[in-house]
């Protein structure tokens, strides 16, 4: 599905990305783990476009992605949720979800174009009715999104990252600072996806979350790749214990 | 007298609304801050005279003041793609004074500081607006349309897209929309308005010159857009009505004119410092920035 060879990215005299390469497999639930400033993020960054690589290639269903714009990246098929809260606070959770639907609403003739057929209007506000029901939150549609509790707002955010179209979901922390009860519902959820045959790479830093919920795992330490296998054999891999633990 | 007195202000009212109602849509709904706004105006007015002054008819001068300044808007779109907050409030500032200086400058065409009289009052159709309550109405007729507009737009989808701008650029992009395009429509469409303001204020003054278009003159847009609240429309034309009529009784209680000017540019920044203290988000304003 995503093939990332040979990545670099430097900041100044620091290498935050040294070298990665990893392929994530289709139809699965990657973690990407690695204690602070091992470049999980940036890694996150390079993907979406946000950052340019310095040398590297990053392809998505065997095209290069490399060099495109964030934009083209994302209708390429790739959603993404951020680690913090990127909600649109002055819209209602429905509008946050409307737009995450299609780009139908950037064209300007939309404008004046007197109402959206009725057809697509229902299958819309289906979808979005789905997925709030599927997080719980189907009162809060009309709420405005700065209204809402870190948790839901997280949850809104997810929702969004899933209703935009994707073959590739990345997920920047999906449960940090989330109250466990929510936790499970969004293991659940990603579970959910990955059986109607979503492919998945989260970051993770709560490795009882990670391990349970992936398939494969991935650790990172100081911009490389130290470690990738099953959550099992990476549990008891003595480098990964010393990069984490020390020795 | 008071009549026609008072007609005189409604026209300004609808002159500054149009303009008030243009710079909402690029600040208060796709968060731009545009201090470059009054160099649209400045563009429309000056296409407008120009070409009236060439003989084209009314409606070909004010399409095109409305055209021109767009065209302007797109331009200015691209160098500001990248700048956000107070970057793209000097950046945009910065045009504001090119432009001016290309209009004091430019003497071959403006005539500088002569400034240009004689611009033809507006004729449509045979009729001309020659007394100021045809030309209220004619004011009144664009300044209606123009907020219909604009109030099309920021409720359609798009407008959604141009207010979620506002709220996270980032995100927006990332749901694989094109916000330099979104941005460009905005300041574009933005400035269209703001041009044919400028049209209408050539057109009824009958004289321009370039200190019509100083920073001086943009003090009162961005108050009406701040004091009427950010994303709202209604409270932009409501704060248009009062800002335009409370400093002229200033005019009636019989001080020189040499402190009547100073004294309204005092009432606008103590009513903006008033607002931001007890009021910051304006009369009608929902919106929180962070």
């Amino acid at each position: 599905m995503l093939k990332i060879e040979d990545l670099n990215k430097f900041f100044g005299g620091i290498k935050a990305v040294d070298g990665c390469s990893f392929e994530i497999k289709e139809k699965t639930i990657t973690a990407l783990i690695g204690p602070n400033g091992s470049g999980k993020t940036t890694i996150f960054n390079l993907i979406s476009g946000i950052l340019r690589p310095d040398s590297g290639k990053i392809m998505l269903g065997g095209k290069d992605i490399t060099d495109k714009s964030i934009e083209d990246i994302s209708n390429l098929g790739i959603s993404r949720l951020f680690q913090q809260t990127r909600l649109f606070n002055n819209l209602t959770v429905r509008e946050n979800l409307l737009l995450a639907l299609d780009n139908e609403d950037t064209k300007f003739w939309s404008v004046f174009v007197l109402r959206a057929s009725a057809d697509k209007k229902n299958k819309f506000e289906k979808k979005i009715q789905e997925m709030l029901e599927l997080v719980g939150l189907e009162e809060f549609a009309d709420k405005l999104a700065r209204d809402l509790s870190y948790g839901q707002k997280r949850l809104i955010e997810l929702s969004r990252a899933i209703l935009n179209p994707h073959n590739f979901l990345m997920l920047d922390e999906p449960v940090s600072g989330v109250a466990p009860r929510l936790r499970e519902k969004i293991k659940e959820i990603l579970i959910g996806l990955k059986e109607k045959g979503e492919t998945i790479l989260l970051i993770e830093h709560d490795m009882n979350f990670a391990f349970k919920i992936s398939d494969d795992v991935i650790v990172l330490e100081k911009g490389r790749v130290i470690a990738e296998g099953k959550p099992d054999e990476i549990k008891n891999n003595p480098r990964v214990l010393e990069a984490y633990l020390g020795n | 007298m008071i009549s026609a007195y008072f007609i005189h202000l409604l026209i300004l009212v609808g002159i500054y609304a149009i303009l008030a109602v243009a710079l909402q849509l690029a600040m208060g709904f796709t968060g731009l801050l545009n201090l470059g706004h009054i160099a649209f105006y400045c563009v429309g007015a000056y296409i407008s005279a120009l070409l009236a002054l060439a003989g084209w008819p009314f409606w070909f001068c004010f399409l095109s003041a409305g055209i021109g300044a767009m065209l302007f808007g797109f331009l200015l779109a691209i160098p500001t793609n990248k700048l956000k907050g107070d970057y793209l409030a000097l950046a945009t500032l910065g045009f504001s004074f090119v432009i001016y200086a290309v209009a004091l400058n430019w003497t071959g065409l403006t005539r500088g500081p002569l400034g240009l009289p004689g611009i033809p009052k507006p004729s449509l159709f045979g009729f001309v607006f020659s007394n100021n309550l045809s030309f209220l109405i004619l004011t009144f007729i664009i300044a209606l349309t123009s907020y219909f507009i604009i109030k099309q737009i920021a409720s359609s989808p798009f407008g959604k897209v141009l207010e979620a701008i506002r709220d996270n650029e980032l995100a927006v992009r990332v749901l694989g929309k094109n916000t330099f395009k979104m941005k460009s429509y905005a300041l574009g469409i933005s400035a269209f308005f703001a041009g044919i303001a400028g049209s209408l204020y050539a057109h009824y003054i009958t004289f321009i010159d370039p200190s019509s278009f100083t920073l001086l003159q943009l003090i009162p847009v961005i108050a009406i857009v701040i004091i009427g609240g950010l994303a709202s429309l209604r409270g932009t034309v409501i704060a248009a009505v009062v800002l335009v009529l409370l400093p002229e009784p200033l005019r009636f209680i019989g001080f020189p004119s040499s402190i009547v000017g100073p004294a309204r540019q005092m009432i606008y920044a103590l009513l903006l410092i008033l607002i931001l203290i007890y009021k910051p988000k304006g009369f009608y304003g929902k919106i929180e920035l962070e």
